[in-house]
Protein backbone atom coordinates (compact mmCIF):
# COMPACT_ATOMS: atom_id res chain seq x y z
CA UNK A 1 0.00 0.00 0.00
CA UNK A 2 1.29 3.33 -1.14
CA UNK A 3 2.11 5.64 2.05
CA UNK A 4 0.55 8.99 1.72
CA UNK A 5 3.20 11.81 3.16
CA UNK A 6 2.12 15.74 4.22
CA UNK A 7 3.04 16.71 0.73
CA UNK A 8 1.56 14.30 -0.98
CA UNK A 9 -1.83 15.18 0.52
CA UNK A 10 -1.24 18.66 0.16
CA UNK A 11 -0.28 18.31 -3.46
CA UNK A 12 -3.69 16.62 -4.19
CA UNK A 13 -5.75 18.94 -2.34
CA UNK A 14 -4.59 22.05 -4.26
CA UNK A 15 -4.62 20.15 -8.05
CA UNK A 16 -8.52 19.59 -6.65
CA UNK A 17 -8.51 23.18 -5.64
CA UNK A 18 -8.80 24.06 -9.14
CA UNK A 19 -11.90 22.66 -9.71
CA UNK A 20 -13.46 24.69 -6.38
CA UNK A 21 -12.04 27.66 -8.31
CA UNK A 22 -13.29 27.11 -11.74
CA UNK A 23 -16.70 26.16 -10.81
CA UNK A 24 -16.63 29.45 -8.31
CA UNK A 25 -15.54 31.29 -11.71
CA UNK A 26 -18.17 29.73 -13.78
CA UNK A 27 -20.81 30.12 -10.89
CA UNK A 28 -20.01 33.93 -10.41
CA UNK A 29 -19.84 34.49 -14.02
CA UNK A 30 -22.42 33.12 -14.92
CA UNK A 31 -24.90 34.11 -11.81
CA UNK A 32 -23.67 37.32 -12.36
CA UNK A 33 -25.18 37.90 -16.10
CA UNK A 34 -28.43 35.67 -15.31
CA UNK A 35 -28.58 38.24 -12.49
CA UNK A 36 -27.92 40.87 -14.43
CA UNK A 37 -31.30 40.17 -16.65
CA UNK A 38 -33.21 39.16 -13.01
CA UNK A 39 -32.18 42.91 -12.11
CA UNK A 40 -33.56 44.54 -15.30
CA UNK A 41 -36.72 42.57 -15.32
CA UNK A 42 -37.02 43.42 -11.16
CA UNK A 43 -36.83 46.90 -11.65
CA UNK A 44 -38.04 47.49 -14.85
CA UNK A 45 -40.97 48.98 -16.12
CA UNK A 46 -42.81 45.38 -16.83
CA UNK A 47 -45.91 44.97 -14.52
CA UNK A 48 -45.94 41.06 -14.65
CA UNK A 49 -41.82 40.50 -14.37
CA UNK A 50 -41.25 42.05 -11.16
CA UNK A 51 -43.15 39.71 -8.83
CA UNK A 52 -42.02 37.02 -10.82
CA UNK A 53 -38.21 38.18 -9.95
CA UNK A 54 -39.22 38.54 -6.53
CA UNK A 55 -40.95 34.58 -5.94
CA UNK A 56 -37.46 33.28 -7.68
CA UNK A 57 -35.48 34.95 -4.83
CA UNK A 58 -37.66 34.11 -2.44
CA UNK A 59 -37.33 30.43 -3.15
CA UNK A 60 -33.91 30.54 -4.11
CA UNK A 61 -32.57 32.22 -1.06
CA UNK A 62 -35.49 30.34 1.39
CA UNK A 63 -34.51 26.64 0.34
CA UNK A 64 -30.55 24.75 0.88
CA UNK A 65 -28.26 25.51 -2.16
CA UNK A 66 -28.06 21.57 -1.07
CA UNK A 67 -31.68 20.64 -2.06
CA UNK A 68 -30.91 23.08 -5.25
CA UNK A 69 -28.25 20.93 -6.31
CA UNK A 70 -30.11 17.59 -5.54
CA UNK A 71 -33.29 18.86 -7.69
CA UNK A 72 -30.79 19.88 -10.57
CA UNK A 73 -29.20 16.74 -10.37
CA UNK A 74 -32.25 14.45 -10.69
CA UNK A 75 -34.50 17.37 -12.34
CA UNK A 76 -32.29 17.19 -15.71
CA UNK A 77 -32.21 13.83 -15.40
CA UNK A 78 -35.95 14.34 -16.14
CA UNK A 79 -35.45 15.30 -19.35
CA UNK A 80 -33.53 12.08 -19.88
CA UNK A 81 -30.33 12.94 -19.95
CA UNK A 82 -27.36 11.85 -18.62
CA UNK A 83 -26.91 14.37 -16.07
CA UNK A 84 -23.02 14.58 -15.11
CA UNK A 85 -22.12 15.85 -11.70
CA UNK A 86 -20.13 19.12 -12.70
CA UNK A 87 -23.17 20.25 -15.19
CA UNK A 88 -25.72 19.77 -12.02
CA UNK A 89 -23.46 21.78 -9.86
CA UNK A 90 -22.96 24.99 -12.33
CA UNK A 91 -26.83 25.25 -12.99
CA UNK A 92 -27.53 24.99 -9.56
CA UNK A 93 -24.66 27.95 -8.64
CA UNK A 94 -25.69 29.34 -11.10
CA UNK A 95 -29.34 30.25 -10.38
CA UNK A 96 -28.35 30.67 -6.99
CA UNK A 97 -25.64 32.75 -6.91
CA UNK A 98 -28.14 35.55 -9.32
CA UNK A 99 -30.66 35.15 -6.79
CA UNK A 100 -28.47 36.65 -4.47
CA UNK A 101 -27.08 38.98 -6.74
CA UNK A 102 -30.13 40.41 -8.26
CA UNK A 103 -31.69 40.70 -5.10
CA UNK A 104 -28.05 42.85 -3.70
CA UNK A 105 -27.93 44.94 -6.79
CA UNK A 106 -31.96 45.65 -6.40
CA UNK A 107 -30.67 47.36 -3.43
CA UNK A 108 -27.54 49.19 -5.12
CA UNK A 109 -30.19 50.58 -7.46
CA UNK A 110 -32.48 51.84 -5.11
CA UNK A 111 -29.90 53.67 -3.17
CA UNK A 112 -29.68 56.03 -5.90
CA UNK A 113 -31.69 58.99 -4.58
CA UNK A 114 -34.51 59.27 -6.51
CA UNK A 115 -34.00 62.95 -7.44
CA UNK A 116 -31.57 61.45 -9.84
CA UNK A 117 -34.18 59.53 -12.00
CA UNK A 118 -36.33 62.36 -11.90
CA UNK A 119 -33.34 64.68 -13.21
CA UNK A 120 -32.94 62.28 -15.63
CA UNK A 121 -36.00 62.22 -17.22
CA UNK A 122 -36.65 65.97 -16.72
CA UNK A 123 -33.45 66.08 -19.24
CA UNK A 124 -36.01 63.78 -21.60
CA UNK A 125 -33.86 61.06 -21.33
CA UNK A 126 -35.43 57.35 -22.35
CA UNK A 127 -35.27 54.89 -19.72
CA UNK A 128 -32.36 53.05 -20.96
CA UNK A 129 -30.35 55.78 -21.42
CA UNK A 130 -31.49 56.74 -17.80
CA UNK A 131 -29.83 53.45 -16.68
CA UNK A 132 -26.92 53.78 -18.97
CA UNK A 133 -25.85 57.12 -17.87
CA UNK A 134 -27.37 58.10 -14.53
CA UNK A 135 -28.73 54.81 -12.45
CA UNK A 136 -26.05 52.20 -13.06
CA UNK A 137 -22.54 54.07 -12.49
CA UNK A 138 -23.91 55.11 -9.60
CA UNK A 139 -25.06 51.88 -8.22
CA UNK A 140 -22.10 50.19 -9.34
CA UNK A 141 -19.87 52.27 -6.94
CA UNK A 142 -22.05 51.05 -4.22
CA UNK A 143 -22.42 47.24 -5.18
CA UNK A 144 -18.47 46.75 -5.72
CA UNK A 145 -18.13 45.80 -1.91
CA UNK A 146 -21.27 43.45 -1.26
CA UNK A 147 -20.46 41.93 -4.93
CA UNK A 148 -17.09 40.82 -3.44
CA UNK A 149 -18.30 40.06 -0.08
CA UNK A 150 -20.97 37.77 -1.98
CA UNK A 151 -18.10 35.52 -4.01
CA UNK A 152 -17.01 34.58 -0.54
CA UNK A 153 -20.55 32.65 -0.38
CA UNK A 154 -19.81 31.37 -3.74
CA UNK A 155 -16.63 29.75 -3.36
CA UNK A 156 -18.07 28.22 0.05
CA UNK A 157 -21.07 27.07 -1.84
CA UNK A 158 -19.14 25.03 -4.04
CA UNK A 159 -18.22 22.84 -1.09
CA UNK A 160 -21.69 21.76 -1.61
CA UNK A 161 -20.75 20.21 -4.87
CA UNK A 162 -19.12 16.98 -3.50
CA UNK A 163 -21.98 15.75 -2.36
CA UNK A 164 -23.62 15.43 -5.70
CA UNK A 165 -20.37 13.20 -6.74
CA UNK A 166 -18.31 16.79 -8.01
CA UNK A 167 -14.50 16.05 -7.29
CA UNK A 168 -13.78 19.42 -5.90
CA UNK A 169 -11.12 20.65 -3.13
CA UNK A 170 -14.17 18.83 -0.48
CA UNK A 171 -14.32 15.44 -2.17
CA UNK A 172 -10.62 15.73 -2.78
CA UNK A 173 -10.40 15.78 1.21
CA UNK A 174 -13.08 12.62 1.66
CA UNK A 175 -11.16 10.98 -0.71
CA UNK A 176 -8.07 11.17 1.01
CA UNK A 177 -9.38 10.85 4.43
CA UNK A 178 -10.15 7.28 3.32
CA UNK A 179 -7.06 6.75 2.35
CA UNK A 180 -5.28 7.86 5.05
CA UNK A 181 -7.22 7.96 8.07
CA UNK A 182 -5.89 11.31 8.70
CA UNK A 183 -9.35 12.99 8.71
CA UNK A 184 -7.29 15.68 11.14
CA UNK A 185 -5.00 16.68 8.92
CA UNK A 186 -6.93 16.56 5.82
CA UNK A 187 -10.13 18.31 7.02
CA UNK A 188 -7.59 21.03 8.72
CA UNK A 189 -5.19 21.43 5.40
CA UNK A 190 -8.75 21.35 3.56
CA UNK A 191 -10.10 24.47 5.91
CA UNK A 192 -6.66 26.51 5.29
CA UNK A 193 -6.94 26.38 1.58
CA UNK A 194 -10.55 27.15 1.68
CA UNK A 195 -9.49 30.14 4.21
CA UNK A 196 -6.88 31.05 2.00
CA UNK A 197 -9.11 31.17 -1.01
CA UNK A 198 -11.91 33.29 0.50
CA UNK A 199 -10.03 35.21 3.17
CA UNK A 200 -8.36 38.04 0.53
CA UNK A 201 -11.64 38.26 -0.65
CA UNK A 202 -13.42 39.24 2.63
CA UNK A 203 -10.49 41.17 3.37
CA UNK A 204 -10.67 43.09 -0.17
CA UNK A 205 -14.45 43.86 0.38
CA UNK A 206 -14.13 45.52 3.89
CA UNK A 207 -11.54 47.36 2.58
CA UNK A 208 -13.52 48.70 -0.46
CA UNK A 209 -16.61 49.26 2.06
CA UNK A 210 -14.27 51.34 4.22
CA UNK A 211 -12.72 53.45 0.87
CA UNK A 212 -16.68 54.23 -0.12
CA UNK A 213 -17.68 55.41 3.46
CA UNK A 214 -14.54 57.50 3.94
CA UNK A 215 -15.69 59.25 0.17
CA UNK A 216 -19.59 59.38 1.19
CA UNK A 217 -17.86 61.55 4.18
CA UNK A 218 -16.33 64.01 2.59
CA UNK B 1 -40.83 14.94 -21.48
CA UNK B 2 -42.31 11.49 -20.69
CA UNK B 3 -41.66 11.17 -16.95
CA UNK B 4 -45.06 10.39 -14.94
CA UNK B 5 -44.32 12.46 -11.37
CA UNK B 6 -45.75 10.05 -8.44
CA UNK B 7 -46.05 11.42 -4.96
CA UNK B 8 -48.17 8.38 -3.75
CA UNK B 9 -45.33 7.10 -1.70
CA UNK B 10 -45.55 9.76 0.53
CA UNK B 11 -48.53 8.10 2.20
CA UNK B 12 -45.84 5.34 3.62
CA UNK B 13 -43.31 7.72 4.03
CA UNK B 14 -44.67 11.17 5.68
CA UNK B 15 -43.50 9.78 9.01
CA UNK B 16 -40.06 9.53 8.02
CA UNK B 17 -40.42 13.49 7.29
CA UNK B 18 -41.95 14.41 10.20
CA UNK B 19 -39.21 12.82 12.52
CA UNK B 20 -37.14 14.46 10.16
CA UNK B 21 -38.33 18.09 10.43
CA UNK B 22 -38.63 17.63 13.87
CA UNK B 23 -34.80 17.07 14.28
CA UNK B 24 -33.81 19.72 12.22
CA UNK B 25 -36.34 22.36 14.27
CA UNK B 26 -34.39 20.60 17.20
CA UNK B 27 -31.17 21.46 15.93
CA UNK B 28 -32.36 25.22 15.02
CA UNK B 29 -33.38 25.62 18.42
CA UNK B 30 -30.83 24.66 20.05
CA UNK B 31 -28.17 25.66 17.91
CA UNK B 32 -30.20 28.97 17.30
CA UNK B 33 -29.63 29.86 21.09
CA UNK B 34 -26.42 28.59 21.92
CA UNK B 35 -25.08 30.34 19.27
CA UNK B 36 -26.91 33.52 19.60
CA UNK B 37 -25.16 33.64 23.36
CA UNK B 38 -21.69 32.77 21.60
CA UNK B 39 -22.11 35.39 19.34
CA UNK B 40 -23.18 37.96 22.14
CA UNK B 41 -20.13 36.90 24.10
CA UNK B 42 -17.43 37.24 20.73
CA UNK B 43 -18.95 40.80 20.39
CA UNK B 44 -18.42 42.05 23.36
CA UNK B 45 -15.03 40.30 23.94
CA UNK B 46 -14.34 42.05 20.62
CA UNK B 47 -15.81 45.43 20.77
CA UNK B 48 -15.43 46.60 24.87
CA UNK B 49 -13.67 43.18 26.32
CA UNK B 50 -10.18 42.93 27.71
CA UNK B 51 -6.86 43.26 24.69
CA UNK B 52 -5.78 40.06 25.04
CA UNK B 53 -9.02 38.67 24.36
CA UNK B 54 -9.28 40.32 20.77
CA UNK B 55 -7.05 38.61 18.83
CA UNK B 56 -8.53 34.94 19.45
CA UNK B 57 -11.73 35.80 19.13
CA UNK B 58 -11.15 37.65 15.60
CA UNK B 59 -9.34 34.57 14.35
CA UNK B 60 -12.15 32.30 15.41
CA UNK B 61 -14.61 34.65 13.53
CA UNK B 62 -12.49 35.54 10.33
CA UNK B 63 -11.96 31.16 10.26
CA UNK B 64 -14.92 30.51 10.42
CA UNK B 65 -16.43 32.88 8.25
CA UNK B 66 -14.13 32.25 5.85
CA UNK B 67 -14.78 28.34 5.36
CA UNK B 68 -17.60 26.02 4.44
CA UNK B 69 -19.82 24.50 7.07
CA UNK B 70 -19.33 20.86 5.32
CA UNK B 71 -15.74 21.44 6.22
CA UNK B 72 -16.26 22.80 9.54
CA UNK B 73 -18.48 19.44 10.17
CA UNK B 74 -16.29 16.82 8.78
CA UNK B 75 -13.53 18.60 11.15
CA UNK B 76 -15.64 18.05 14.18
CA UNK B 77 -17.09 14.50 13.96
CA UNK B 78 -14.44 12.99 11.92
CA UNK B 79 -11.17 14.93 12.62
CA UNK B 80 -11.66 15.63 16.67
CA UNK B 81 -11.84 12.04 17.43
CA UNK B 82 -8.57 11.90 16.37
CA UNK B 83 -7.34 14.01 18.74
CA UNK B 84 -9.19 12.21 21.30
CA UNK B 85 -12.47 13.99 21.26
CA UNK B 86 -15.54 12.09 20.28
CA UNK B 87 -19.13 12.87 19.76
CA UNK B 88 -22.38 11.95 18.33
CA UNK B 89 -23.74 12.62 15.08
CA UNK B 90 -26.37 14.66 16.33
CA UNK B 91 -24.28 16.62 18.98
CA UNK B 92 -21.08 17.95 16.01
CA UNK B 93 -24.06 18.60 14.27
CA UNK B 94 -25.21 20.89 17.05
CA UNK B 95 -21.77 22.07 18.01
CA UNK B 96 -20.80 22.78 14.45
CA UNK B 97 -24.09 25.12 14.13
CA UNK B 98 -23.10 27.13 17.16
CA UNK B 99 -19.71 27.58 16.67
CA UNK B 100 -20.71 28.83 12.92
CA UNK B 101 -24.02 30.89 13.67
CA UNK B 102 -21.46 32.29 16.64
CA UNK B 103 -19.02 33.75 14.05
CA UNK B 104 -21.89 35.08 12.16
CA UNK B 105 -23.71 36.46 14.81
CA UNK B 106 -21.06 37.81 16.12
CA UNK B 107 -20.33 40.06 13.73
CA UNK B 108 -23.68 41.19 13.46
CA UNK B 109 -24.09 42.02 16.93
CA UNK B 110 -20.69 44.10 17.29
CA UNK B 111 -21.98 46.44 14.29
CA UNK B 112 -24.98 46.39 16.93
CA UNK B 113 -22.68 47.64 19.86
CA UNK B 114 -20.39 50.19 17.63
CA UNK B 115 -23.72 51.81 17.01
CA UNK B 116 -24.29 52.59 20.24
CA UNK B 117 -23.52 56.44 20.66
CA UNK B 118 -20.93 57.26 23.48
CA UNK B 119 -23.06 58.96 25.45
CA UNK B 120 -25.05 55.70 26.76
CA UNK B 121 -21.91 54.48 28.19
CA UNK B 122 -21.40 57.69 29.54
CA UNK B 123 -25.16 57.88 30.61
CA UNK B 124 -24.29 54.56 32.27
CA UNK B 125 -21.53 55.30 33.58
CA UNK B 126 -22.74 58.65 35.22
CA UNK B 127 -25.94 56.26 36.78
CA UNK B 128 -23.82 54.48 38.85
CA UNK B 129 -23.59 51.71 36.64
CA UNK B 130 -20.68 49.15 36.83
CA UNK B 131 -19.07 48.31 33.50
CA UNK B 132 -21.17 44.96 33.13
CA UNK B 133 -24.19 46.22 34.14
CA UNK B 134 -24.03 49.07 31.27
CA UNK B 135 -23.25 47.06 28.21
CA UNK B 136 -26.36 44.55 29.89
CA UNK B 137 -28.84 46.91 30.18
CA UNK B 138 -27.75 50.08 28.11
CA UNK B 139 -25.51 48.94 25.40
CA UNK B 140 -26.77 45.31 24.56
CA UNK B 141 -30.70 45.41 24.38
CA UNK B 142 -30.97 48.34 22.15
CA UNK B 143 -28.29 46.96 20.11
CA UNK B 144 -29.94 43.63 19.35
CA UNK B 145 -33.11 45.61 19.01
CA UNK B 146 -31.39 47.53 15.99
CA UNK B 147 -29.71 44.34 14.62
CA UNK B 148 -32.54 42.03 15.09
CA UNK B 149 -34.25 41.57 11.29
CA UNK B 150 -30.04 40.92 10.53
CA UNK B 151 -29.94 38.22 13.38
CA UNK B 152 -32.80 36.59 12.12
CA UNK B 153 -32.02 36.40 8.66
CA UNK B 154 -28.80 34.76 9.90
CA UNK B 155 -30.47 32.13 12.14
CA UNK B 156 -32.77 31.07 8.78
CA UNK B 157 -29.70 30.71 6.71
CA UNK B 158 -27.85 28.61 9.65
CA UNK B 159 -30.68 26.49 9.77
CA UNK B 160 -31.12 25.88 5.59
CA UNK B 161 -27.48 25.10 6.35
CA UNK B 162 -28.22 22.45 8.33
CA UNK B 163 -29.77 20.60 5.81
CA UNK B 164 -25.63 19.31 4.97
CA UNK B 165 -25.82 17.83 8.47
CA UNK B 166 -27.31 14.19 6.80
CA UNK B 167 -23.91 13.99 5.47
CA UNK B 168 -22.69 12.72 8.56
CA UNK B 169 -26.01 10.22 9.44
CA UNK B 170 -28.11 13.11 11.56
CA UNK B 171 -31.45 12.18 10.66
CA UNK B 172 -32.99 15.43 10.29
CA UNK B 173 -35.39 16.38 6.53
CA UNK B 174 -32.60 16.45 4.13
CA UNK B 175 -31.96 12.57 5.80
CA UNK B 176 -35.44 11.71 5.26
CA UNK B 177 -35.36 12.75 1.45
CA UNK B 178 -32.35 10.70 0.65
CA UNK B 179 -34.17 7.55 2.73
CA UNK B 180 -37.51 8.01 0.99
CA UNK B 181 -35.42 8.68 -2.69
CA UNK B 182 -33.82 5.02 -2.08
CA UNK B 183 -36.35 3.43 -1.41
CA UNK B 184 -38.74 4.46 -3.53
CA UNK B 185 -36.56 5.89 -6.26
CA UNK B 186 -38.23 8.99 -6.99
CA UNK B 187 -35.59 10.79 -6.25
CA UNK B 188 -36.68 14.52 -7.73
CA UNK B 189 -40.13 14.45 -6.02
CA UNK B 190 -38.45 13.35 -2.53
CA UNK B 191 -36.20 16.22 -2.77
CA UNK B 192 -38.82 18.56 -4.09
CA UNK B 193 -41.50 17.45 -1.03
CA UNK B 194 -38.31 18.32 1.52
CA UNK B 195 -37.45 21.40 -0.76
CA UNK B 196 -40.98 22.65 -0.54
CA UNK B 197 -41.05 21.62 3.78
CA UNK B 198 -37.51 23.66 3.53
CA UNK B 199 -39.03 26.32 1.89
CA UNK B 200 -41.99 26.43 4.71
CA UNK B 201 -39.61 26.23 7.98
CA UNK B 202 -37.37 29.19 6.44
CA UNK B 203 -40.55 31.06 6.40
CA UNK B 204 -42.41 30.38 9.93
CA UNK B 205 -38.88 30.74 11.64
CA UNK B 206 -38.11 33.82 9.56
CA UNK B 207 -41.73 34.95 11.04
CA UNK B 208 -41.36 33.69 14.45
CA UNK B 209 -38.14 35.38 15.40
CA UNK B 210 -39.08 38.35 14.09
CA UNK B 211 -42.45 37.86 16.38
CA UNK B 212 -40.31 37.14 19.15
CA UNK B 213 -37.86 40.03 18.56
CA UNK B 214 -41.09 42.15 18.79
CA UNK B 215 -41.80 40.68 22.79
CA UNK B 216 -38.56 40.78 23.39
CA UNK B 217 -37.61 44.86 22.71
CA UNK B 218 -41.08 46.21 23.26
CA UNK B 219 -40.28 49.43 23.56
CA UNK B 220 -39.86 50.13 19.72
CA UNK B 221 -38.62 53.14 18.47
CA UNK B 222 -37.03 54.23 22.11
CA UNK B 223 -33.69 53.40 21.56
CA UNK B 224 -32.42 53.86 17.99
Amino acid sequence: MTQFTLIDILRNLIFATQWTVILSLVSFAGGGLLGLVLLFMRIGKARLLPPVVKLYVEIFQGTPLLMQLFLAFFGLGLFGIDVPPWLAAAVALILWTAAFLAEIWRGCVEAVAKGQWEASASLGMSYLEQMRHVILPQALKVAIPPTVGFSVQVVKGTALTSIIGFTELSKAGTVLTNATFQPFTVYGLVALIYFALCFPLSQAARHLERKMNAAHRH
Amino acid sequence: MTYQFDFAWLATYWPVFLDGVLMTVRLIVIGGIAGLLLGTFCAWARSLGPVWLRPPVIAYVELIRNTPFLIQLFFIFFGLPAAGFRLTEVEAATLAMVINLGAYSAEIIRAGIEATPKGQFEAGASLALSPVQTFRHVVLVPALQRIWPALASQVVIVMLGSAVVSQIAVEDLTYAANFAQSRTFRAFEAYFVSTAIYLALAILLRFALLQAGRMIFPHAGAAR
